[in-house]
């Protein structure tokens, strides 16, 4: 059974979110996603400063299985990104939701959060995927 | 319903993560894929390979038919044991399986694919008719690949003190029967090792003692990633009934003598042969971040049409960058363009394999 805080919300493309104060969330991928895409090998990351919409593909991670793309669950504008991916995209596998972590988004839209799942919601989709 | 090898239980108490390949429930990582790509590469890994098909043939007309049957010639197979690896082509040259053969006392034993099960079978028994041949597919034996620079080493315990010294005097690319154990040195890796089958009642107590050496379970994964470094077909992937051996970096194992042969798909690949422009079968290096994936257009120029597709692509945990294998037609360079989630990016043209023994194998 993988592992999914309560602490974090969720989107449905298996992105986590938590929030950081200040209008900023940090967004990975779930225990769950990682599992499915196995060894991740490459993590291709959104720029700085880049503007983007809720559901925008912003980010893609090639494991031994397949490339994917990672969506932004919310809109605003990539303050950080996570760049110590780019040596060690392992993390994704090994800390999917501390070191793993792939950018911060500050929101233009709060309300943006409300459309995104809880763990129990997400669990259920889990179990059903 | 899927089938389960007799190691299935033995896979679910290692940790396997299991799939569907070819209707049988296998187990594609046991965690990681790519330490277990390493262990084999540095150390010694094991793979259950029970899922494939293992035929006899024996009779009187056992070496005329296979010589019909075969691309390769087995009356090369002149010491005993000694393994052979080939083509079964149909009558337009394609690839219907690719195969290893070992000499036997009383006959040979083949080693065909598992999804390709079926299809062999048939063709096998539709060839065998005007011949006194006997062919019996042995689903008794289970089969465990032992792979890496200390597979035969570490694994001696656990073979004992029957099994043991059969494995220890084995020349590369030669099988033994042990009793009513079989112990080759072969693989699909690219590395030292044995392909040992073993009585499906014996299986599991030899997968045990094979963990208590430290010898580490791989799954499928690892097993594709190694057989690419390797610079070796996969069947489906890189050559399938509409490809040619000649396209299919095989035609080493074509023998075309003697000339009188008159093995299955010969005239075909004769006229391909004196026709000439096929395609060929290459490795591709991506010098950037990125996986090249089966399918992707490989193309000359930059803007230019697509002048051929990847037949397989993957990471490569040894060289830490993406290796590919395309098939592509026209005058082989020294670099070429593959559109990679639509960009064109540019890639390097090298001979195979790419990884041998642990080294990489070009510039």
């Amino acid at each position: 059974m993988s592992n999914i805080p309560a602490d974090l919300k969720y989107a449905n493309s298996h992105e986590w979110v938590r929030e950081d104060g200040n209008d900023v969330v940090v967004v990975g991928i779930s225990d769950f996603a990682q599992e499915k895409l196995g060894d991740v090998v490459f993590v291709e990351l959104p720029e700085e400063g880049a503007e983007v919409t809720a559901g925008d593909p912003v980010a893609v991670v090639e494991s031994v299985k397949a490339a994917s793309d990672i969506y932004s669950p919310v809109s605003g504008t990539i303050v950080e990104v996570n760049s110590s991916l780019e040596d060690a995209p392992e993390q994704v596998n090994e800390d999917a939701y501390e070191n793993g972590w792939f950018f911060k988004v500050k929101m233009t839209d709060q309300g943006e959060l409300g459309d995104l799942m809880d763990a129990d919601s997400y669990a259920d989709q889990c179990a059903e995927d | 319903m899927t089938k389960h090898t007799p190691l299935y239980e033995e896979h679910l108490s290692c940790g396997a993560k299991m799939v569907d390949f070819g209707g049988w429930d296998m187990p594609i990582n046991y965690g990681s894929q790519i330490s277990e790509h390493n262990a084999v590469r540095e150390d010694a890994g094991m793979f259950d390979v029970s899922h494939m098909t293992i035929v006899d043939i024996t009779g009187d007309d056992a070496v005329p038919f296979l010589q019909q049957l075969l691309a390769n010639d087995v009356a090369k197979l002149i010491t005993p044991g000694k393994a052979l690896y080939t083509a079964m082509l149909n009558d337009a040259a394609g690839v219907i399986d690719d195969l290893i053969v070992y000499r036997m006392d009383n006959g040979f034993r083949t080693v065909v694919n598992c999804a390709t099960r079926e299809k062999d079978l048939a063709w096998m028994a539709k060839q065998a008719q005007n011949f006194t041949v006997s062919l019996v597919e042995r689903d008794d034996l289970a089969m465990v690949a032992i792979q890496g620079p200390k597979a035969i080493e570490k694994s001696a315990v656990a073979l004992g003190k029957v099994h043991g010294p059969i494995a220890a005097q084995l020349n590369p690319f030669q099988g033994l029967p042990s009793e009513d154990w079989f112990i080759a040195r072969t693989g699909y890796t690219g590395e030292d090792g044995l392909e040992v089958m073993v009585p499906n009642t014996e299986i599991v107590a030899f997968w045990q003692r094979l963990v208590e050496a430290d010898i580490k379970p791989c799954g499928l994964g690892a097993r594709d990633t190694l057989r690419l470094e390797a610079g070796m077909n996969l069947y489906g992937n890189d050559m399938t009934e509409e490809t040619h051996p000649l396209e299919s970096a095989m035609g080493w194992t074509i023998a075309w003598k003697p000339e009188e042969r008159d093995f299955i798909g010969r005239n075909a690949l004769t006229n391909i042969k004196t026709a000439g422009g096929y395609g060929k079968l290459v490795g591709l290096v991506l010098e950037q971040r990125g996986v090249m994936r089966s399918h992707q257009t490989v193309h000359a120029e930059l803007d230019g049409p697509a002048i051929g597709e990847i037949t397989s692509g993957t990471f490569s945990p040894t060289l830490n960058q993406s290796i590919a294998m395309a098939r592509i037609s026209g005058e082989i360079k020294d670099s070429c363009f593959v559109e990679m989630r639509g960009k064109m990016l540019p890639v390097k043209i090298v001979s195979l394999p790419f990884v041998r023994n642990g080294k990489k194998q070009f510039d």
